[in-house]
């Protein structure tokens, strides 16, 4: 090594230590745009019409009919009742926003730890933090009843000169689920610009060749260009990261201030946190393990992405078994005949115990399986595992908003809730909404972040110095 | 006929890097390259400084931040007084959250608008999109383009250069704006 003026070689490590590539079956920089551009560019496979009719249509007509319904009809065609008064609209609420942080964990934290086998995943991961946002963001906006007056959660005076009282968590959670939504949906367009510059090179239509011309800013990859990016892209992997931690606590906030037996803890707003990123790794399983193959990406988002995500979904089950422990341990330690009585009762009472069941059952029971290697290398396995933990979230959800208000300190008060109709109809417009949207996101953008991708590959590497004879001195 | 500089295509990250310090010797200043993912490297070869897009991101985040505090204080403590539990009209700690929460949002749109105002984006047309093989950019070449308005440009001499630096297909990219 003539520049370093030593004749000291360095050896090549034992293979056992040796990193995988992180893309199988590398060929070259130009055949990996060709696979990653490939879908996006190819005509539209039946599977995908399969998926996206049912989706359209819960979107366009399912949700609105209900949304139409309520909206002018009042909360009270859901199945919130006194002492019930937050039932699906919040356990879905929480649902979706959960979900959204897995994604901007991928997407930002492990950016900024420089795990390079996130940029395979990375885009996939922020399309459905930005998607669930949406649809978590409608919640709230429906849910208060009088959805005109949706105006008065933000700092605008009213009529009667009324300002919002910005001592309360509902008031954060205004701006922490608008924070989100922004910040969510800049880092993932930022993300997504020099690959909408890369599809308007490849396009081939007028209508492409406009569409991504326009999106992509007219983008052209040149070194200042790539320098103001990266420290862009740097600046809100850090602010996208902080959020992971804020919004889900804020949500927490809600709860814990909230002078009821089962929500006032000083760990709910770490609880969410965790519960929030566990749910999100279970849908990243889900929308991943069938996009991978359906997209013919097994090489890009390979096995060994899988398990690793599978790791992380596992750490964040160990996470939530803690929290769960530390609550009921609480609950009892405190002493406070209406805790026990409110967590006796999410695994003994009447109606609703088996919630409880199912929440621990799954999500600190079946997540387990993923210690083995062979139940992680099974990918059926793990797409049910994580559609299993996205459904013993939601039951989580529900023990803690339902399973608290429906005994509270009044046995005369209190009530029973089931919901309507119009709850579950809400409830799969939403999920119509979200796959629509991911669907025509997954078929029309870059699903996998392709300069990315290609920045990480071995010849990438600028001081790589290629093997072939003639190598530039 | 405008010239708007000589391009110049190589193969591979290293070459590119290789040929940018030569070039980058040669004494010219007004060139860029051009590449389908950021090289490492490359910014010190161009000599560029910290980005601003940071300050514009702490810019976006600290008027945000103060604007909020500023707002709650008009707005629970000045316009419309609310007590709330006997606590101060005004206290830091009350508005720590929402302020907290619009300095992400700020200095993440601070961070974009950096971003795009610093590199000049968006851009809709640009004399090298005209040039066929630039397509590849986005793909697996790279390019060094060398300004026509660089004070040491000549098109003979700047081709040779590239040439001797390993540049392929050297062609002059016209600016007709």
């Amino acid at each position: 090594m003539p520049e370093t003026g030593t004749n000291l070689e360095v050896l090549a490590p034992p293979a056992e230590l040796r990193r995988a590539p992180v893309v199988e079956n590398y060929r070259g920089l130009g055949a990996l745009t060709d696979k990653l551009a490939a879908f996006a560019e190819g005509k539209i496979p039946r599977w995908w019409l399969i998926a996206f009719i049912p989706s359209a249509f819960c979107a366009a007509v399912v949700l609105p009919t209900m949304l139409i319904y309520q909206i002018s009809t009042g909360v009270g065609v859901w199945g919130n009742r006194a002492p019930v008064m937050w039932g699906w609209d919040i356990v879905n609420f929480i649902w979706w926003i959960g979900i959204a942080h897995a994604g901007t964990l991928i997407s930002a934290m492990l950016f900024l730890t420089r795990q390079h086998w996130r940029t395979t995943i990375g885009r996939a991961a922020e399309a459905m933090t930005v998607f669930s946002v949406m649809m978590a963001g409608l919640y709230p906006g429906i849910h208060v009843g009088r959805a005109w007056f949706d105006w008065f959660m933000f700092p605008i005076p009213n009529q009667n000169g009324l300002w919002p009282q910005f001592r309360s968590p509902l008031m954060w959670d205004v701006f922490a689920v608008n924070t989100y939504l922004v910040v969510s949906t800049l880092f993932w367009y930022m993300g997504m610009i020099p690959d909408l510059a890369a599809l308007r090179d490849r396009a081939k239509s007028r209508p492409a060749k406009f569409a991504y011309g326009i999106f992509s800013m007219g983008w052209t990859g040149s070194a200042w260009q790539w320098h103001n990016y990266e420290k862009a892209y740097v600046v809100l992997a850090g602010l996208a990261t902080l959020l992971v931690f804020t919004v889900s606590s804020i949500v927490g906030l809600d709860f814990c201030t909230s002078m009821l037996a089962g929500w006032h803890a000083t760990i709910f707003p770490l609880y969410f946190v965790v519960g929030a990123v566990y749910c999100g790794f279970g849908m990243v399983l889900v929308l991943l393990i069938p996009l991978r193959k359906l997209c013919h990406l097994e090489e890009i988002i390979t096995q060994r992405h899988i398990d690793r995500v599978c790791k992380l979904t596992l750490l964040s089950s160990l996470a939530i078994a803690y929290i769960y422990l530390m609550e009921y341990f609480i609950a009892w330690y405190s002493g406070d005949t209406y805790e026990r009585w409110v967590f006796g009762h999410r695994l003994f009472g009447h109606t609703y115990w088996y919630g409880g069941w199912i929440m621990l059952l799954i999500n600190v029971g079946l997540a387990q399986l993923l210690w083995l290697k062979r139940a992680r290398q099974n990918l059926k396995l793990v797409f049910f595992i994580g559609l299993c933990i996205n459904v013993g979230m939601w039951f989580e959800r529900f023990v803690i908003v339902v399973g608290s208000l429906y005994q509270d300190f009044l046995p005369s008060s209190w009530g029973i809730y089931f919901p309507t109709w119009v709850d579950i109809g809400t409830y799969i417009g939403t999920l119509g909404v979200f796959f629509t949207m991911y669907l025509l996101f997954v078929k029309f953008l870059p699903m996998v972040a392709i300069s990315e991708v290609k920045g990480v590959m071995p010849d990438a590497d600028p001081h790589r110095k290629p093997k072939a004879k003639g190598a530039a001195k | 006929m405008k010239i708007y500089g000589l391009i110049a295509e190589f193969n591979s990250a290293a070459a590119l890097l290789d040929a940018a310090k030569k070039v980058r010797d040669a004494g010219y200043r007004k060139w860029d390259v051009f590449t389908p993912f950021p090289i490492h490297g490359m910014e010190k070869v161009m000599g560029y400084k910290n980005s601003l897009v940071g300050w514009f991101a702490f810019a976006g985040g600290a008027f945000m931040f103060l604007n909020v505090v500023g707002l709650i204080w008009f707005a629970n403590a000045f316009d419309y007084p609310l007590i709330v539990g006997g606590k101060p009209m005004f206290s830091a700690p009350m508005t720590f959250v929402p302020a907290y929460i619009m300095l992400i949002m700020g200095g993440a749109i601070g961070a974009l608008v950096g971003m795009f105002a610093t590199n000049q984006l968006p851009r809709w047309h640009h004399p090298l999109f005209k040039n066929p093989r630039f397509s590849l950019a986005t793909r697996d070449k790279f390019f060094i383009v060398i300004g026509a308005n660089d004070p040491k440009f000549s098109e003979m001499e700047t081709r040779k250069l590239l040439e001797e630096i390993g540049g392929a297909q050297i062609e002059i990219v016209e600016d007709n704006d």
